[in-house]
């Protein structure tokens, strides 16, 4: 069971005009300069699935400058033997359209069929910033497992903004607040047992694996006062609150109100105390046992795009990630500066060379 | 130029009706011009009486050519049952299945703070005078499942809870539909809402 993308072409995409690039189900290991277009065409990957992609930007920032004429990703993937072939685009400032199969298609329908998981620089201070990027990164996981996370968190935050905005205008009918209450209530309970879900299966995928990176002890915790975890206890948490939140002006209790806590197992540190290298050993961790849950739960792989992974880690834990990934039979999209820090997976990996040329990207298969 | 001007008026505007683009407007208005006798002259002179007739029944919201609609004043249909749906469109889509035989109430549109629609935008405050008026014994809430539609439904729920029969349509594998092809959400609501063979 495997899952990895046998051909790409790129047309207008960031800095790459045209690409066209055809792939064995082998780990890429892409090498360039600096500014050279390595995270572009990753993040073109990254597109394969729902949502913006690994950069989290919208559709009409992703278009070639100063052309400005949209762009075009068709990809051929093959699943479990299977070629699904996607085309996804935006026209000049239009939101993204995706067909799978020659079939208009919803973004849904990508993230049921194929999953994607990164890691990205912007994520290295994940531990020490905000609970926002955090439940960012557990909503991820959640939904790489499950699918249908999507619906409960947009149908979540849809009914939460109908009531921050009865909150700010002070509006004091009840019936109203109730009727947006039980849509958060329902949904929220989902998210909630999604998120807990998820916080199980890294676990277990965790203890289960031999691996050369930390383990990380993963919690729930809310921001303030209680979690509610049940619709019955949620509602009456919201209806509780509607005072509060009154004076507020926002909405005070619920899942978006809680954040991803993480301990280094082994030295029984929280993950914001720990050195810059280990807490960026422990997201690959997450990562890792993430594929591993994933592979367990519906017996393939996902894409893994690990973007200036290689530079960060010690000659041995370079080697040890290789191996895992391989042992793992994921396409791992990796990119680093040099083909020096690849030279450990020998064989095991196909080779990009992305070079810059006038503020062109090119990509030659090495 | 000047001697096409009415008509480029005419494209135009019907350039602007929905499902109709600039292209199918200069067809459409082609046809029209070629079947003047049959088509053009009955069209317009139709367009012309119901421009000048056509108003919101002044019970239920739906279109018609009085002010009372025809279902609103049928006695057959006074059987105590009334749906609920968010526009005409939807009452036009009921009607079309020929199925109920009650009457029909139409709000106007959904609950939406964001949008700055509240339940007095939306004829709720009638619906609850209608419900007492009328002797209705079950409101039937036909609106779409989306966040909107549903908080507009629990809304009139919390509402007409004590006083009536409250239902909303069931969810779930459409006629002629297969389970491969269903998100895991109708999955879930189909499953949820079986029922004895």
């Amino acid at each position: 069971m495997s899952l990895h993308v046998a051909s790409l072409t790129l047309s207008h995409f960031r800095s790459h005009r045209v690409a066209r690039l055809r792939l064995d189900a082998r780990p890429v290991a892409i090498h360039g300069a600096n500014g050279s277009g390595k995270t572009n065409l990753i993040e073109a990957i990254s597109l394969l699935s729902a949502g913006r992609g690994l950069r989290r930007a919208a559709a009409a920032d992703m278009t070639r400058r100063p052309e400005a004429l949209g762009w075009k990703l068709t990809a051929e993937v093959i699943r479990d033997g299977e070629t699904i072939e996607v085309k996804t685009w935006s026209d000049a400032g239009a939101a993204r359209q995706v067909r799978i199969d020659s079939k208009a298609a919803s973004q849904l329908d990508l993230a049921e069929r194929i999953r994607v998981l990164w890691l990205i620089p912007a994520m290295d201070r994940l531990w020490i910033e905000g609970a926002e990027g955090r439940r960012r990164f557990l909503d991820r996981a959640a939904m790489s497992l499950f699918p249908d996370h999507a619906t409960a968190t947009l149908a979540y935050e849809k009914a939460m903004r109908e009531r921050n905005r009865l909150l700010k205008e002070q509006v004091r009918d009840a019936h109203w607040y109730r009727a947006l209450e039980r849509q958060m209530a329902e949904s929220g309970a989902a998210v909630h047992s999604h998120r807990m879900a998820t916080l199980d299966a890294l676990r277990t995928a965790q203890q289960d694996a031999t691996t050369a990176f930390p383990a990380a002890e993963l919690s729930l915790e809310p921001i303030e006062g209680d979690l509610p975890e049940t619709a019955e206890d949620l509602a009456d948490a919201l209806e509780e609150s509607r005072f509060r939140d009154l004076a507020a002006g926002r909405t005070l209790v619920g899942p978006h109100r809680a954040d991803l806590s993480g301990r280094y197992a082994a030295k029984d540190v929280p993950a914001r105390d720990c050195s810059t290298g280990e807490q960026k050993a422990l997201l690959l961790s997450l990562i890792l046992s993430n594929a591993r849950a994933l592979k367990a739960r519906i017996g393939t792989p996902p894409l893994l795009l690990l973007d200036e992974v290689a530079a960060h880690l010690d000659a041995n834990r370079r080697a040890a990630l290789y191996d895992e990934v391989c042992a793992l039979g994921a396409q791992a999209w990796m990119t680093g500066t040099g083909p020096d820090l690849f030279e450990d997976l020998g064989d095991r990996a196909q080779r990009l060379l992305v070079e810059d040329e006038d503020g062109v990207s090119t990509v030659t298969v090495e | 130029m000047s001697s096409t001007r009415d008509i480029d008026a005419l494209i135009e505007m019907m350039a602007k009706l929905p499902g109709l683009g600039p292209r199918s407007a200069r067809r459409a208005v082609l046809h029209l011009i070629r079947k003047r006798a049959q088509l053009f002259t009955p069209l317009a002179d139709l367009m012309h009486t119901v421009a000048a007739s056509a108003r919101e029944c002044l019970n239920c919201a739906n279109v018609g050519t009085s002010d009372i609609c025809d279902i609103c004043a049928s006695e057959k249909r006074a059987n105590g049952q009334l749906c609920v749906v968010e526009d005409v469109a939807d009452l036009w889509a009921m009607e079309r299945a020929g199925v109920f035989k009650g009457r029909y109430h139409v709000l106007g549109g959904t609950l939406s703070a964001l949008d700055a629609i509240g339940p007095d935008e939306l004829r709720i405050p009638k619906l609850v005078d209608r419900v007492t008026t009328e002797d209705i014994t079950e409101v039937i809430l036909a609106l779409n499942a989306t966040v909107d539609g549903q908080t507009t439904a629990h809304y009139i729920a919390d509402q007409l809870e004590d006083r009536v029969t409250l239902t909303s349509l069931a969810q779930g594998v459409p006629i002629g539909g297969e389970l491969d092809y269903l998100d895991d959400g109708t999955i879930t609501a189909a499953l949820n809402a079986r029922k004895k063979l």
